[in-house]
């Protein structure tokens, strides 16, 4: 884009510590670009060790398997949780502010020094509570209520990571104020940094959450503390727990414009309401604690209600619109560029073997109708009586986390290995097939489990035919067979992960350099220069039914799957 | 594009498409009607959670508990030693969660109400009644009072489905729901 040139402030291009990126001309910088790279391959690293976990988990869970032994089950599960919920995505998001600050603006990172303490913070944390954990003695699962406690190095590792991911947020604030007095760029920054932004505005809540319970809980586990009330833990808790998802939601949003900017050159139909969904973000994601508290006692009704709706479904709304000015903007760079036949030609030749858009466009899809409305009618204050510690609740959660986090993340890597690490994928074809792999085993995960919390199930539960318990209970058979499909879900979502830590691993261990010319050629990212679309999207351009179409579809799925819910919950015992 | 700063540094200014307001209005008010029902469902409908809960302490609960339990003992659930407990209609009715069982059995009558305390001794717990599937949380200190009326009769249990220790899988309690008036089949009801 023109814009590109100027965005560089009138600087020399070789600029000391600096490079230009041949492929999308941003002004590179190295010392930034060196901790985007260790901070995207600790979260790898530990997507691949908290995934192994999570396939142990769900082939314990499958009957028929019953792999683990109960101890090691209720270990593992506690380390799948802290791995990949936390870890592997925490890590991920630094990289992405790290690229959304200092890449996007053309600047420099602000103290990289500090950045680099805030890594080893976060990894000795990590390593620290992985540690205590496997162990055996801090098997309390990912969110370890109280009054069941740890050991006190499980609550350390937690605090030295938030410690070490919360300086790396304020070095993505310092980066925006220097890049803002440098005038690394001009006018607003860009939409993508916007989202990373939200993300890291709502970081600074979740982790200052996690420190105000996760400190007195250390001093409680060491004996300074003689008591912590169980429900004021969740409440706090949950302020990071579920907040923390709430950065993510923001982080994989950001990184959907970001790719489809890339590898389309999309640019968002209206800059005003893209960044009005974000504000929506910022101002009510993080009521939703509530969400973990609808069956709890000692709280209101009306406390529950306002809270667990984000005050009227506003954040739900910001994801509603995201659902289409996401699409939106997809189908009208595909109708500029000469896809204009029918209401989808536009969607079939979009670029499918680009696994940096399938596998975006597969987590916003998935992210919409498997994550977005099974928490809309998760989080509905009476609903939850049917679904609360159900395994509805880890169906729902993947269909969040992993379909839609995990796989934009996954996406999002396609593009930071050769513009970033400046290499070549090896092994393209698994590349081109992973996020389909993995897409729908994950989709798969989340909705057997969903099925199988629907007809009761608990979740975090070591034995569903109850043979060690005084009394037995029988769950439906077809419970029973949604887990066992959930297993072979969980096998072909391991495939696809497998698929993709070899080819990360191996193209930067192996990949062939790129040079600009090769980029050009490997068509992973749009051709920069003369501007494809500079002005379809503005008034009176729009012309977009696809994206009507597939909004359509997605209001009508929602409000019938709300529907049939409360009809369930209607056949309960009556009670109040 | 989404990575440079808008080209139209007045970018608030635009003017937004009438298909995005369209949405954003469906959206906006779809979001208000799902707020407005949940209230809604307060005032019309059967299943809401009670707001009533007190403060407890453990031992006092486990007290009460025991007493409610002495006081309508009408039988022992096979060969458990678990006391079968048929209290009247209308009644306080009390069960408590700990490492790991739900005590006592309960003995309901169908389409009776009963005030139904839940607390835990020890740490949380979680009361899911299956096959009905209600499913609610339990804190220890906090005694939390729901009125429930069991509409259908049957053997129920009670899993609990918030972790709690290497014995949580073993924790399964038991409600019988009878007809009203029946004489007590406790006895006769096995394990």
């Amino acid at each position: 884009m023109a814009t590109t040139v100027e965005g560089l402030g009138g600087r020399p291009a070789t600029e000391a510590g600096f490079r230009i990126c041949p492929a999308t001309g941003l002004r590179v910088h190295i010392a930034a670009q060196t901790l985007i790279k260790a901070n995207a391959v600790a979260a790898v690293v530990f997507l691949a060790i908290g995934g192994f976990f999570g396939l142990l988990v769900a082939l314990t869970r499958w009957p028929a398997v019953h792999l683990l032994d109960a101890e090691w089950f209720y270990l593992i599960l506690t380390a799948h949780g802290l791995d990949v919920l936390l870890v592997w995505i925490i890590f991920f998001e630094i990289a992405v502010l790290y690229f959304a600050s200092a890449i996007l603006l053309g600047s420099r990172l602000a103290t990289p020094r500090l950045a680099w303490v805030a890594f080893a913070l976060m990894l000795i944390g990590a390593a620290v509570t992985n540690v205590a954990v496997l162990q055996g003695d801090s098997s309390v699962m990912f969110t370890s209520y109280p009054p069941m406690q740890a050991t006190p190095n499980f609550y350390l590792g937690l605090i030295l990571f938030a410690v070490g991911a919360l300086t790396a947020v304020f070095i993505f604030f310092g980066t925006l104020v220097i890049a803002k007095e440098e005038g690394t760029y001009e006018g607003s920054i860009p939409l993508v940094t916007f989202g990373a932004l939200t993300a890291a505005i709502i970081a600074v809540f979740t982790l200052a959450s996690g420190a105000v319970i996760l400190i007195p809980t250390w001093l409680w586990s060491l004996g300074l503390i003689a008591h912590i009330d169980p429900l004021m833990y969740k409440l706090v808790w949950w302020g990071m727990g579920h907040s923390s998802q709430q950065i993510n939601v923001s982080a994989h949003v950001a990184i959907w414009y970001l790719i489809i900017a890339l590898v389309l050159g999309a640019k968002p139909l209206s800059e005003k309401v893209s960044r009005g969904a974000f504000l929506l973000y910022i101002l009510f994601l993080q009521l939703a604690s509530a969400h973990h508290l609808l069956v709890e006692p000692a709280l209101s009704s009306e406390w529950k209600v306002f809270n667990t709706s984000y005050a009227m479904y506003l954040a739900v709304l910001g994801s509603m619109i995201h659902g289409m000015t996401v699409p939106g903007a997809v189908e009208a760079v595909q109708r500029q560029r000469g896809f204009t036949n029918g209401i989808f030609e536009w969607l079939r030749r979009a670029p499918w073997d680009n696994p940096a858009f399938a596998g975006m466009f597969l987590s916003l899809v998935m992210f919409g109708f498997l994550g977005g409305i099974s928490g809309v009618v998760l989080g509905t204050e009476q609903i939850n009586l049917i679904m609360h510690n159900t395994l509805y609740v880890p169906g729902h959660f993947h269909a969040t986390v992993v379909t839609g986090t995990t796989l934009a993340f996954m996406a999002a890597t396609y593009l930071v290995i050769p513009l970033i690490f400046q290499r070549h994928l090896v092994l393209p074809k698994v590349a081109r097939w992973q996020p389909y792999v993995f897409g729908i085993g994950a989709a798969g995960i989340s909705l057997f489990m969903m099925g199988a919390g629907t007809l009761g199930v608990s979740r975090r539960h070591w034995d569903i035919t109850f043979s060690e318990a005084l009394f037995s209970f029988d769950y439906p058979a077809t419970a029973f067979l949604m887990m066992g499909l959930n297993g072979i879900a969980a096998l072909l979502a391991a495939t696809g992960g497998i698929m993709y830590v070899v080819v990360v691993v191996g193209s930067i261990l192996f990949g062939e350099r790129t040079t600009e010319a090769s980029i050009r050629e490997s068509k992973l990212i749009a051709p920069y220069g003369p501007e494809v679309a500079a002005t379809y999207g503005s008034a009176g351009t729009w012309h977009l039914p696809g994206t009507y179409v597939l909004v359509g579809i997605f209001f009508t799925a929602f409000a019938l799957y709300y529907f049939v819910n409360w009809k369930y919950l209607s056949e309960i015992w009556p009670m109040g | 594009m989404a990575i440079h700063p808008p080209k139209n540094r007045l970018w608030w200014n635009e003017p937004v498409e009438r298909g995005e307001i369209v949405w954003i209005a469906i959206a906006f008010l779809w979001g208000v009607f799902m707020f407005l029902f949940m209230i809604w469902w307060h005032f019309t409908g059967a299943q809401n959670l009670s707001n009533e809960a007190y403060r407890i302490d453990p031992d006092t609960y486990a007290e009460r508990t025991e007493a409610f339990a002495e006081q309508y003992t009408v039988g022992e659930e096979g060969d458990t030693g678990l006391p079968v407990v048929h209290p009247p209609p209308g009644s306080d009715v009390y069960m408590y969660a700990r490492l790991w069982e739900w005590w006592p059995v309960l003995e309901l009558e169908r389409g009776q109400t009963y005030r139904l305390h839940l607390s835990s001794l020890d740490w949380q717990h979680g009361f899911s009644l299956q096959p009905v599937n209600i499913n609610i949380q339990v804190h220890p200190g906090y005694d939390m009072v729901m009125t429930i009326t069991p509409d259908r009769t049957g053997v129920f249990s009670v899993v609990c489905n918030e972790y709690c220790g290497v014995g949580h899988h073993t924790m399964v309690g038991k409600i019988h729901v009878v007809e009203p008036g029946q004489p007590a089949p406790a006895a006769e009801s096995g394990g």
